[in-house]
């Protein structure tokens, strides 16, 4: 024991940032999430994360008493108008005499509430982790809480979609994509989410038609092609080597986890590919060893809050050479069966309780590689990336999580 | 130097919260003038209630009614209450172990005998609002009590007795939700650098700063350079006139109070200013909203209130060609 701890310190020391060495492996042991829906009226915020949180634990057949820290992430605290929901959340979440810490980064936080966590794990602080992320959006507006008449500045003028829009049609601009890639891509999610019980919309009739024909928003974004608001949470149990030997089902492991952050606007900001997303995913596939994300990756969950950031995140994080992610939408390789599956939980285009969308995206790649994403599993997931972003694209956060151990 | 901008910025907003079994029926039961507690794994009584057991973390549900008597754990004097608070006149913030509870529920204690009449050990009962909708304030605020009986000070459970209900905690159309209005008073500044660019405004003129390090400009100037993380005091300025880089077409009415005049369709642009480094957002009028274009040449339009440009309008010019905006999206 005191041999590993002092080689992991020497190893450690020397490089920071990177490879597994040296560090305890970290396995996903539980997950679980609440069903999806608009307004959970009949739960407290309290119960709503009960409610996630029993169920990962019960996926690992584990109790209060073997969770040795908590970290729970939600988005701005004006989203529900509870200052410091980690207070009162702690009888909830079993924390009582334990650290509990909240992570707060935008809309990507749900992804790094679990890094930050799994950071506590793979750095031998605590054997087993709970991480948790949620947002109750029926109890605010996301909206208003986005656009605070601050005195002297022109108001946002065109509401959420409005922000995205104007990047959509630069991406367009730049790469020649045609204007359906969008509706494909919208049409694709919504079809994965029947699949997926937890999902917040079930469209079950459903086409690409539909989609094509629904009101035009914030021209190029359609109404279909936006996300919905929910109201969910989302756990997980991470635990180290030994409490992975005693999980009843398979773990998922972690084979690469990185966040970055770069300022809202700067001038040279590229809002269509922004070069914090770029870093992130390279630190990420750089520790997982990861030559060729397109060929060595198995699938991809990633945080499409409006359908073109699909095409968008698929160059961002090297899947596609620039220009060309919006050809893999359209020749089918991101569908469900496809080479590339995208979204197979049905994204953030189906589900999206604000704080808990990362993490909802990070369990998805864990449920995919543990085998256990029901109607939704692409056959021989082996190592699959999640993914998330927030705060008008200056959080980001990823992790890439595999079948068996990391080797290093 | 300008003097720095100072203005009122109030934050209020009207939050809804879904209650759960626990609350719904403490808050309904201060409706029906009962205070309820819940009975945690160890046997004690807590109030108000909560959810789950703050030992064992189970969850927890046994309701338990508690007299609408009690005794002051602790308290401060508030000398000047403000907005919202339960009582216009001074009063004592008071922590009150009500009789049958194990813990404290912190609230309003209306004591005309002013600070020195208030200690530990004081005690007091509910003084219940006229209009009860099911909400802490169905309290109106507590009330010093003389007890009839002596021996209550030493045995409370007696003295509470007498004025329960027997209530299990179950009613009639219970309140499952509430409304929670909250409200924050700010002074807000917007700093040196922004105060100048607002004040250059008014002149209708666009200021702007460069950065010392990249020369980056920045529009409008924040008083630092993001990038560099240096200060820039340096003002340029730019525009009149820019080009609409990225832009979309906003079919719906914003619900921002300040955008419901604004007739749909619009166009909501990215516009980079000659000169500036960086686009800024603005609308553009002047030109059917489907013959907007990117490279589109546009000028301000100002209002007759002051301030930013109300719009902008196209100048006439030939589009800017993309290679030249292309890095200001």
């Amino acid at each position: 024991m005191s041999d590993t701890k002092s080689n992991a310190l020497s190893n450690a020391s020397g490089n920071a940032l990177s490879s597994a060495t040296g560090k305890e492996p970290v396995a996903v042991v539980g997950i679980g999430q609440t069903k999806h829906v608009a307004a959970r009226r009949d739960v407290s915020i309290a119960g709503l994360v009960r409610e996630a949180a029993q169920r990962a634990l019960a996926d690992a057949e584990l109790t209060w008493a073997d969770i040795d820290a908590v970290v729970i992430g939600k988005a701005p605290d004006f989203f529900e108008g509870v200052m410091m929901p980690e207070l009162y959340l702690a009888d909830a979440l079993g924390a009582v005499g334990k650290p509990m810490l909240r992570v707060h980064t935008a809309g990507s936080v749900g992804g790094s509430t679990a890094l930050v966590a799994t950071n506590l794990v793979a750095g031998r602080v605590h054997g087993t982790v709970l991480t948790l992320a949620y947002e109750k959006q029926s109890e605010s507006n996301a909206m208003w809480g986005l656009s605070l008449p601050i005195p002297f500045q022109q108001p946002l003028l065109a509401g959420a979609g409005g922000f995205f829009a104007p990047h959509v049609r630069a991406y367009m601009r730049r790469t020649g994509a045609p204007d359906t890639v969008g509706s494909l891509v919208a049409y694709k999610d919504r079809r994965n989410a029947l699949k997926n019980p937890y999902a917040h919309l079930h469209e079950h009739g459903i086409t690409l038609e539909k989609v094509q024909a629904s009101p035009m928003l914030w021209d190029p974004i359609r109404y279909s092609e936006t996300c919905p608001s929910s109201d969910g949470a989302c756990a997980m149990v991470l635990t180290d080597r030994a409490g992975a030997a005693r999980s009843p089902r398979p773990p998922a492991w972690l084979h690469g986890g990185a966040m970055r952050s770069e300022p809202t606007l700067f001038a040279g900001k590229d809002f269509v590919s922004p070069r914090a997303g770029k870093d992130c995913a390279a630190d990420v596939y750089r520790q997982a060893g990861i030559a060729d994300p397109r060929r060595d990756i198995d699938a991809v969950e990633m945080y499409v809050p409006f359908s073109w950031y699909e095409p968008m995140w698929l160059e961002n994080l090297g899947f596609a050479d620039e220009g060309e992610g919006w050809k893999l939408t359209e020749s089918g390789v991101t569908e469900l069966d496809g080479d590339l599956p995208v979204n197979m939980s049905g994204g953030v285009l189906s589900t999206n309780p604000i704080g808990a969308s990362g993490m909802i995206r990070f369990a998805e790649a864990a449920l995919q590689v543990r085998g256990q994403a029901g109607e939704h599993q692409v056959d021989g997931a082996r190592r699959v990336l999640g993914h998330a972003y927030g705060g008008g694209s200056q959080f980001f956060s990823m992790w890439l999580v595999g079948a068996a151990p990391p080797t290093s | 130097m300008t003097e720095v901008l100072k203005a009122p910025l109030v934050v209020e907003f009207p939050f809804t919260r879904s209650l759960g079994p626990v609350q719904s029926a403490f808050l309904t039961g201060l409706r029906e003038r009962v205070v309820l507690g819940v009975r945690t794994g160890d046997g004690r009584v807590l109030v108000p209630p909560v959810e789950y057991d703050p030992v064992t973390s189970e969850e927890i549900g046994e309701l338990v009614e508690v007299a609408p008597t009690g005794t002051v754990t602790t308290w401060a004097w508030n000398h000047e209450p403000r907005r919202g608070q339960p009582l216009d006149t001074p009063f004592a913030w008071v922590l009150v172990r009500l009789d049958g509870a194990d813990t404290a529920l912190l609230h309003a204690l209306d004591a005309p005998g002013g600070p020195d009449s208030v200690r530990t050990g004081t005690r007091v009962r509910v003084r219940w609002a006229e209009d009860r909708s099911g909400a802490i304030t169905d309290i109106a605020c507590f009330e010093p009590y003389e007890s009839p009986n002596p021996h209550e000070l030493r045995d409370p459970y007696s003295g509470g007795a007498a004025a329960l209900v027997g209530s299990d905690g179950r009613f009639e159309d219970p309140v499952t939700g509430i409304v929670a209005p909250a409200r924050l008073d700010y002074t807000y500044s917007p700093g040196r650098a922004q105060s100048a660019y607002i004040r250059s405004l008014a002149d209708r003129r666009v200021v702007g700063e460069r950065c010392p390090s990249c020369r980056k400009v920045y529009v409008p100037p924040r008083g630092a350079c993001p990038t560099c993380g240096v200060a820039t005091s340096e003002q340029v300025e730019v525009g009149p006139r820019g080009t609409v880089t990225t832009y979309c077409i906003v079919n719906i009415k914003a619900t921002h109070t300040a955008n419901l005049d604004i007739e749909v369709p619009y166009v909501y642009a990215h516009i980079a200013l000659d000169g500036a480094d960086l686009a800024l957002h603005g609308r553009i009028g002047g030109i059917p909203y489907d013959q907007v274009r990117m490279g589109l040449r546009v000028e301000p339009v100002w209002s007759e209130a002051g301030g930013h440009p109300d719009h902008y309008r196209p100048t006439g010019e030939p589009d800017a060609d993309y290679e030249t905006y292309k890095e200001l999206l």
